[in-house]
């Protein structure tokens, strides 16, 4: 069975044609891999599918925007795979 | 429709908020601009507008699913297939139904049928976001019922 960053690297990959070997769970969604927040709707859509899940973008964003969050926080891909863990286990909960 | 004024859809004839599909009648117009320019001597429903028509088709079932709260904008399409022309005085069916119902975005599968055959489809995506004014939310609102949306069933959504 892949790891959640196994599967999310590998939907970044082939969504935004990045190469696998460029993702690291260090890396930036938007500041290291230009990521755009219309590719990011592609990526949240592979996500939601692959695990089941709805990631709150709307959430996070509004966050982000009132100051209450940083971007490294839901970017960062290491982050961001913590939080789909989260929202797993919750679902299963 | 009015194809000039990007009026797609000429009725809303099902909505089922369980299934999350909608079903609307596109009746392409005997005469239009549009078949001036696309072709002279042979006129032909512009592809761009029968994704349009799917397009519209899906906004009224992701607005119907999210109780008119939110606006859907198309951003972006994926296996998008024309696969055969349509020619003015068409009566044509759009089928739309929800396979993506994300925070901030939906994606919908949607095809076009004349007499029962597939003549267009398309995976189609949308950003959903609040209504930049209760203006625009009204417009909406009155735009459905030109179209007969099913209001009532905005309950069972």
């Amino acid at each position: 069975m892949s790891s959640t960053f196994e599967t999310v690297s590998k939907i970044i990959s082939e969504t935004c044609d990045i190469p696998l070997e460029k993702i690291t769970p260090e890396s930036h969604a938007i500041d290291d891999l230009g990521i755009d927040s219309l590719d990011f709707l592609d990526i949240a859509f592979a996500i939601d599918k692959a695990f089941g899940i709805k990631l709150p973008l709307e959430k996070w964003t509004q966050e982000v925007n009132e100051g209450k969050a940083k971007t490294e926080d839901y970017f960062v891909l290491g982050a961001l795979c913590g939080k789909i863990d989260e929202l797993v286990a919750a679902k299963g909960a | 429709m009015r194809l000039e004024y990007f009026q797609m859809i000429t009725r809303v004839v099902s909505f089922d908020a369980q299934a999350k599909t909608l079903t609307a009648a596109a009746d392409v117009p005997a005469e239009s601009p549009v078949f001036e320019g696309h072709f002279p001597g042979y006129p032909l429903l512009p592809g761009v507008l029968m994704i349009e028509a799917m397009a519209q088709t899906s906004g009224w079932l992701i607005l119907g699913l999210n109780r008119l709260t939110a606006m859907p904008f198309l951003v972006g399409t994926n296996s998008t297939k024309m696969r055969d022309f349509v020619q003015p005085s068409t009566p044509l069916v759009v089928h739309a139904e929800m396979v993506g119902d994300g925070s901030g975005y939906a994606v919908t599968k949607a095809f076009i049928t004349r007499e029962g055959k597939k003549v267009a489809e398309a995976e189609i995506k949308f950003a959903v976001k609040t209504f930049p004014d209760p203006k625009f939310a009204l417009m909406i609102r009155e735009w459905g019922e030109r179209l007969q949306f099913p209001f009532e069933k905005l309950e069972t959504a």
